[in-house]
């Protein structure tokens, strides 16, 4: 089972990820990524994947990870 | 607040000066810890024998790190054990570090505990004493770690855990002052020893850190699960309406739940744990959002200032109780500081946005008719509209 993980951190709230997955992480009103599954690093079903892949290697500060 | 010692008991308070350490193996310590069914004392309650078993398994030796920081203002039970009997806490941490082939045994000291105590009783168990920099996080592990590596004290990415890599990038374990005192004296004393105290589910005693309103504020040793009001009975509560319990980053028991007793399994109704030991009385001439307001906003300015929701939820949360405490006319502050609270809850490299949205969602149930007559513009404490 792979997990979509912010690193607090690390994570500036570009919002990248929010649009790259926005089935996964919503943006918050300061622009931080926000759980949609309400778990803290919020699952990644098999069909997201390549997405969350994408919106890992965009994050501009590195703080998205696939666990 | 005071250190002082409400009562001596034959446990750590009054514990004698040890000879020749006893040496374990590393599973002759993995036993006790488990067999004594050892719990951090710390604040998190993290049985100690998963953190001493997690830094077994790596290649390198390990440091092990005696955390006495207590950034928790309401907690003073680390600083009364470092000054009254510190040889417990440095030979239990000598004992772990000497069972664990340690790399490094160091104990890191906050600045509101006088280290002279320890550092004479640590000069000859190989234990080194470090004194650093305070703040509420700075005893978190990770920040731990990180200060006591030279970089800024706060808090990491979880992902990595420092009983991987932490100081020195070897394996290490962090047990509060307290834990070390405790498996110091099972190391001495036995298993079955430790256990005639407390429940089997939640064995041993607890020191726990008493303030607020009682005729006199201090530390007691008490079995776990004893009552709350056995507990505060020796501080002498004056008028209590209710107990925060677990500190800053813990919940509120109503006075009519003195009864309730101080396990994990019973104080869970009420969102609080033992945590750290601490029990701060309330009484009935201090509002309680005023109060809460109060710790809101000293939590919020006791921020690492890293992560987004804490650097943002956290001052809005704590301005929202505030203006509630003012009855401000608005209300849409519950809702306010409802979704704030969600806003901060999970969303941060530690717990601390977690606790003091726990603290607060406490606050805003226990104290609920506190808050309707907020909101309809009286306070039975401070009196009408401000």
């Amino acid at each position: 089972m792979t997990r979509l993980h912010v690193d607090w951190t690390r994570c500036d709230g570009h919002g990248a990820c929010a649009e790259l997955v926005p089935e996964l992480l919503a943006g918050d009103e300061w622009g931080f990524p926000l759980s949609r599954t309400g778990e803290r690093d919020p699952e990644v079903p098999p069909a997201l994947e390549e997405h969350a892949e994408h919106a890992v290697r965009s994050c501009p500060l590195m703080a998205l990870r696939l666990v | 607040m005071t250190a002082t010692p409400l009562t001596d008991t034959r446990r750590l308070l009054s514990a004698e000066p040890m000879g020749a350490l006893p040496r374990l193996s590393p599973d002759s310590l993995l036993a006790l810890a488990e067999d004594a069914g050892l719990t951090g004392r710390g604040g998190a309650g993290f049985p100690t024998a998963i953190k001493v078993r997690a830094v077994t398994q790596g290649r390198r030796a390990p440091v092990v790190v005696g955390n006495a920081m207590e950034g928790e203002p309401l907690s003073c039970k680390d600083a009364v054990l470092l000054t009254r009997v510190p040889h417990l806490v440095v030979d239990g941490l000598a004992i772990v570090a000497g069972a664990l082939g340690a790399h490094e045994a160091v104990l890191a000291i906050g600045p509101e505990i006088d280290p002279t105590a320890a550092t004479e009783a640590a000069r000859t168990r190989g234990v080194e004493v470090a004194r650093l920099e305070g703040g509420f996080v700075t005893g978190q592990e990770s920040a731990l770690v990180n200060q006591l590596d030279g970089r800024p004290a706060i808090p990491g990415d979880p992902l990595v855990r420092v009983t991987t890599r932490g100081v020195d990038g070897r394996p290490t374990l962090v047990l509060n002052a307290e834990t070390l005192a405790q498996l110091g004296l099972i190391a001495r004393h036995g298993v079955a020893w430790f256990r005639e105290a407390g429940t089997p589910e939640d064995p041993g005693t607890s020191l726990f850190s008493i303030s607020g309103a009682v005729e006199q504020a201090g530390v007691v040793e008490a079995p776990r699960g004893s009552r709350l009001g056995d507990v505060l009975a020796s501080a002498g509560p004056v008028h209590p309406v209710a107990v925060l319990v677990g500190g800053f980053h813990g919940a509120w028991l109503p006075a009519t739940a003195l009864d309730t007793r101080l396990t994990s399994h019973d104080l869970k109704p009420y969102g609080a744990a033992v945590g750290a030991g601490v029990l701060h009385v309330l009484g009935h001439d201090l509002c309680p959002i005023r109060m809460a307001a109060g710790i809101a906003g000293y939590l919020a300015d006791e921020s690492a200032a890293q992560c987004g929701p804490c650097i943002n939820g956290l001052p809005r949360m704590a301005d929202a109780l505030e203006r509630l405490a003012d009855r401000v006319p608005d209300p849409g502050l519950p809702a306010e500081i409802d979704r704030m609270r969600l806003l901060a809850t999970g969303r941060g490299a530690c717990a601390h946005p977690d606790g003091t949205a726990r603290m607060v969602a406490s606050t805003m149930r226990v104290f609920a008719d506190h808050v309707s007559r907020h909101l309809a513009g009286h306070c039975e404490v401070e009196g009408g509209r401000r």
